[in-house]
């Protein structure tokens, strides 16, 4: 298994009191498998897809990636683990806006420590390769102020699988994108993962989008309600 | 809707408001206590003078004078009598000897403000017999007590106590020259007021009412002319402290004028990041029909709101802090200042503090002006469309001529213009420092360094750098600092006497011609060299080109001259040689030895010669007199008038504890006159040095020894208060420096944080996350720091060569250190603001920020 959860559970405190947002997860995902995670607002999705990569403790339980227990790690320990494994794409894109959009696609790589000892050449070369696959060769040097938001979004998946991630997590990657342009950048999305052979986590409340999904798993108040494979699309 | 639309955002313009709020302290806090100064001081105006008139002279009141005195005298107005000269004073049962100012009075001065003693009626009690009164000073440097015989010139005194306060004395001055008051009946024991000693005649005289006083100088004014007798009135005596009281506050001022024009610095980096958050709401208002005119006047209602909050608060502390003024100068006011609230300096401090925020808000809101509507509809479009030239440029019109109205209106006199320009060099080489480091950045970038370094680099030139903000608030602020060190530094560097071993530390003045062998048989005794042996003769100006003074001074063309320069006792020396301290600067130096060959050829003895004597003019001096090479100048010689002719001028450094002097005559026609000599020594060993000085004083009491290691202290102690009192208003602006500085960085928090958790989500330690912080905020601060320090090296540089005339070192290693303190807290300031992300899960801080 690349991804298992157990026994996970997350509680906040709200106003002076504790707040389950999340309760008795148990989740498996194969390597190369693509989940769709879905459920209304306030489900949890995005509290989920945070423990999953590693990006925040749970209250109980826990979480392996690739064989590693995320709990026995520090927190360096797990940004290092990240900066290796796993890629991410945002809903709110979450590009440095001081950065260009090829420094941008850059950082996973730098964070690995990939551009010392004569890697910088490569690294860039890779950078430039994934922004021309992602149709943006004639973006590399503008900042993410001047491109559009399916730009911006386009950046952001270059920047995903910079790192060459065995895992994706993606937070709405649609949600602040019309409906042709979120249909491009999934596409994009799915066909990069492909390629790259990684395991992809999607978070959505997109039915249409979900769909494209091997396996849907539906949460409702914090629980698991549904994880039901599906016949993708493409 | 100005009011409805700044709910949001306030907490970050609360430090936008705290920027200004220290300035408008600083001035309200200046301005108050000139007020209560200038208030005080005309309340007082009688006690500082003790009478309501009072005449002076450097000589004796002649017959004629006296004459006056005592016919006013005997119509009923009370008149006193003080005689002033510097004296060595000998504590017999010590042995202590120091060089005291001696006060000899008759009569019943003061007739206004009280004489403070311990014992308290020892004042009144002073003419009762051979009695003396003393600065405590006095008690302490010659080890005395009351009780104790006091040995001055060949008369003897009984020490009945210690004088407390003296009307219109200020504490400074004792430590200068601290004194002793005897009675005048027994001024005549002491066997020093011969001919060519240095005194000073007074007469005070009691007039009502004060209507009186003029007449009284009408009727007698001529005389006291002819016979060069000043005179001050009360009136006089007021406008005069007021002005150098006026100077001294408004120099104070200035530096609390920085305080304010950093302000300026941290509204304008504070308002630009509003104005950038902003953009988008303005755009809306646009969308709904707003014009360009209402938008931009909505955020500068806004910026001069939240500047009047700022100077309020400012207001409230400048006033607390006047508190603290007259404490801090006590030692230099010959009054008491009362602590009072100025109104008017509030009102002002007010307004100059909304001002401020206003001008300096200008150019950043010309932004918002120019937004375009488009940008609330299409969120890709970068709304900050450039700002017009035209406006750009009224903007810093508006700044500029902002500072120098500021200037002008706080500075002493003529210093507004250069300090404005100061200001405006300082904050233009700041800012040039600063984007050369962002060019030269981006050129010559680190691309084999390591991450952290290139990211942290980076962040110094990327868009929306602080670069220059921080620059220009932690530049300003060691600027200030590493000038006010520099000055300070140089001045008492002057005054160090033990590190350089030929420099004289003890000079004896007023050796007479048949004492100097006496003299040099002491120094010998005790195996003490002499450095330095100057005759000295006194003497007059008589004549200029054949005008006597009297008709130069009247003459059309007298404004010309300055009467101080043609009035005044001369101290004349002569010598074949230049000395370490002068420089020739135009015409030729005497040539003694064919001088004296010619004199034989001709038949005269050498020295002596029908043609006028040759001497040697300060180039100052000779300006004031408008006199140049090849004028003659006939000197009164006590009595024996002296043809001679200018042959040279000289460039002197007179910063030195050395005999210097305006005019040197050729050797040979002074040799007859009467004079005294001035022996310059170098005693290592202090308790050597204090046995000289008593041997001297017990065989020629006429000698006045100065300890220069003594004066170094306490000039040490004077600089020591005054600078006390410009660091105090220097504190304004480098707290003021410190909050623009959190502000500029604490405006990119939000942008940070969301970097560093992004970062952190994609997979950056700790270490990295902190790494490039550092190198962002060392590389920063070092760049300010060294700016500011090497601005300050230059600043200090011309003052001393320019103002203080005085030579130049750099104190290379304190500035080095300045430099790197302002790096480190730079550092400090950014860590901490960054701190919230270290150690946390990247979801926490999210969760923390979007609440």
């Amino acid at each position: 298994m690349m991804i298992v959860a157990q026994g996970l559970e997350q509680t906040f405190s709200s106003a002076g009191r504790p707040l389950t947002v999340l309760r008795d997860i148990d989740l498996g995902v194969e390597p190369q498998g693509f989940v769709a995670i879905v459920g209304p607002s306030g489900s949890g999705k995005t509290t989920l897809l945070g423990l999953l990569a590693g990006l925040d403790r749970p209250s109980a339980g826990s979480v392996t990636l690739d064989g590693r227990n995320l709990n026995h790690l520090t927190e360096d320990q797990r940004a290092r683990f990240r900066a290796e494994n796993v890629g991410f794409v945002f809903q709110a894109f979450q590009l440095i806006p001081t950065l260009t959009a090829l420094e941008n696609v850059l950082v996973p790589i730098e964070l690995r420590g990939a551009m010392r000892d004569g890697g910088a050449a490569r690294a860039e070369q890779r950078a430039i390769r994934l922004l021309e696959r992602v149709g943006l060769a004639d973006r590399i040097h503008h900042y993410p102020a001047q491109l559009s938001g399916g730009e911006q979004q386009r950046v952001a998946i270059a920047r995903a699988f910079a790192g060459d991630p065995k895992i994706l997590f993606a937070d709405e990657p649609t949600g602040n994108l019309d409906a042709d342009t979120g249909r491009a950048v999934i596409d994009l999305l799915v066909e990069l993962n492909r390629e790259a052979r990684a395991t992809l986590v999607l978070v959505t409340h997109d039915p249409e989008l979900a769909r494209r999904a091997r396996r849907v798993i539906r949460l409702s108040g914090g629980r698991i309600v549904s994880d039901t494979p599906t016949s993708p699309v493409s | 809707m100005a009011r409805r639309e700044g709910r949001g955002g306030r907490r970050r313009l609360a430090l936008y408001m705290s920027s200004i709020t220290l300035g408008v302290a600083a001035v309200v806090a200046i301005n108050s206590f000139r007020k209560n100064v200038t208030a005080a001081i005309s309340g007082q105006a009688r006690e500082v003078l003790g009478a309501d008139l009072e005449l002076s002279s450097r000589r004796a009141f002649d017959s004629i004078i006296q004459g006056v005195l005592d016919s006013t005298a005997r119509s009923g107005v009370p008149v006193s009598r003080v005689t002033s000269f510097a004296s060595m004073a000998l504590a017999t049962r010590s042995g202590g000897t120091r060089l005291v100012e001696v006060r000899a009075i008759e009569g019943g001065y003061p007739y206004y403000g009280a004489i403070e003693t311990e014992p308290a009626e020892a004042w009144a009690d002073l003419a009762s017999g051979r009695n003396a009164l003393v600065d405590p000073a006095v008690l302490i440097q010659l080890n005395a007590a009351v009780g104790d015989t006091l040995a001055v010139g060949d008369a003897r005194f009984v020490i009945r106590g210690a004088v407390l306060k003296y009307p219109g004395d200020i504490a400074i001055r004792t430590a200068i020259g601290p004194r002793v008051y005897i009675p005048d009946a027994y001024l005549g024991d002491t066997q020093l007021l011969r001919t060519g000693s240095l005194a000073r005649y007074f007469a005070y005289l009691k007039i009502e009412p004060p209507a009186e006083v003029q007449r009284f100088l009408n009727r007698h004014n001529q005389t006291f002319r002819q016979h060069n007798v000043g005179y001050d009135t009360v009136a006089e005596r007021e406008s005069e402290l007021t002005n150098s009281l006026d100077i001294l506050a408004r120099f104070l001022g200035l530096v609390g004028l920085v305080a304010l024009l950093l302000g300026g610095v941290g509204v304008a980096s504070a308002v630009n990041v509003f104005a950038r958050e902003k953009l988008e709401i303005a755009a809306i208002l646009r969308c709904l029909g707003a014009t360009q005119g209402t938008v931009f006047s909505i955020y500068l209602l806004q910026a001069g709101a939240m500047g009047l909050l700022g100077a309020a608060a400012g207001v409230v502390i400048g006033v607390l802090a006047q508190w603290q003024l007259p404490r801090l100068l006590a030692d230099l006011l010959p009054i008491a200042v009362p602590v009072g609230v100025d109104y008017s300096s509030i009102v002002v401090g007010l307004g100059i503090g909304v001002w401020v925020a206003v001008v300096f808000a200008l150019l950043p809101l010309l932004s918002i002006r120019d937004v375009s509507p488009l940008a609330a509809i299409r969120r890709d479009f970068d709304p900050a469309a450039p700002v017009p030239w035209s406006q750009r440029i009224t903007a810093y019109v508006a700044i500029a001529g902002s500072i120098l109205a500021l200037s002008l209106w706080q500075a002493p006199r003529m210093t507004g213009i250069p300090f404005a320009g100061g200001v405006a060099a300082t904050t233009l080489l700041l800012w040039i420092s600063a984007s050369l480091l962002t060019r030269g950045l981006r050129r010559f970038f680190p691309r084999r360094a390591r991450y952290e370094v290139r990211q942290g680099v980076a962040n110094l030139f990327r868009p929306h750098n602080q670069t220059t903000a921080v620059t220009l608030a932690v530049g300003f602020g060691i600027f200030l600092i590493a000038t006010l060190y520099v000055v300070q530094r140089n001045l008492l560097d002057q005054l160090e006497l033990d590190a350089q071993p030929d420099r004289p530390n003890l000079v004896l003045f007023d050796i007479q011609r048949d004492q100097i062998d006496g003299a040099r048989a002491v120094l010998r005794e005790r195996g003490i060299q002499r450095l330095q042996e100057t005759p000295i003769v006194t003497a007059r100006i008589a004549a200029i080109n054949g005008q006597t003074v009297q008709q130069l001074l009247t003459a059309p063309d007298g404004y010309r001259r300055a009467r101080w320069a043609l009035r005044r006792e001369y101290r004349n020396t002569y010598r074949d040689t230049l000395v370490a301290t002068e420089e020739l600067v135009a015409g030729a130096w005497w040539d003694t030895q064919s001088a004296a060959a010619a004199a034989e050829a001709a038949g005269r003895p050498a020295g002596t010669s029908a043609a006028p004597a040759a001497i040697s003019v300060e180039q100052d001096l000779a300006q004031e007199l408008a006199i140049s090479i090849g004028d003659r100048i006939t000197w009164d010689v006590q009595g024996i008038q002296i043809e001679t002719q200018i042959a040279s001028l000289r460039r002197v450094t007179w910063a030195r504890f050395e005999p210097n002097f305006f005019v040197v005559f050729a050797p040979g026609v002074l040799n007859a006159a009467p004079h005294s000599f001035v022996v310059l020594t170098r005693v290592s060993d202090r308790t050597v040095r204090a046995e000289v000085q008593r041997d001297l004083v017990l065989r020629y009491p006429n000698i006045a020894a100065v300890d220069l290691t003594l004066l170094q202290e306490t000039l040490d102690s004077v600089l020591g208060s005054v600078s006390l009192s410009i660091r105090f208003m220097a504190l304004f602006s480098i707290v003021s420096g410190l909050l623009v500085l959190i502000g500029a960085i604490a405006t990119t928090r939000f942008q940070r944080m969301r970097e560093s958790v992004l970062l952190k989500t994609l997979g950056a330690s700790q270490r990295q996350i902190i790494g490039i912080t550092l190198t962002e905020y060392s590389a920063l601060g070092a760049l300010a720091g060294l700016t500011g320090v090497l601005l300050a090296g230059v600043a200090g540089w011309a003052l001393m060569r320019f103002f203080f005339e005085v030579p130049f070192r750099l104190p290379s290693i304190p500035l080095g250190a300045l430099a790197v303190g302002a790096a480190l807290i730079t550092m400090v300031v950014g860590l901490a603001n960054s701190w919230s992300v270290f150690g946390r899960t990247p979801l926490a801080v999210l969760r923390e920020m979007g609440e």
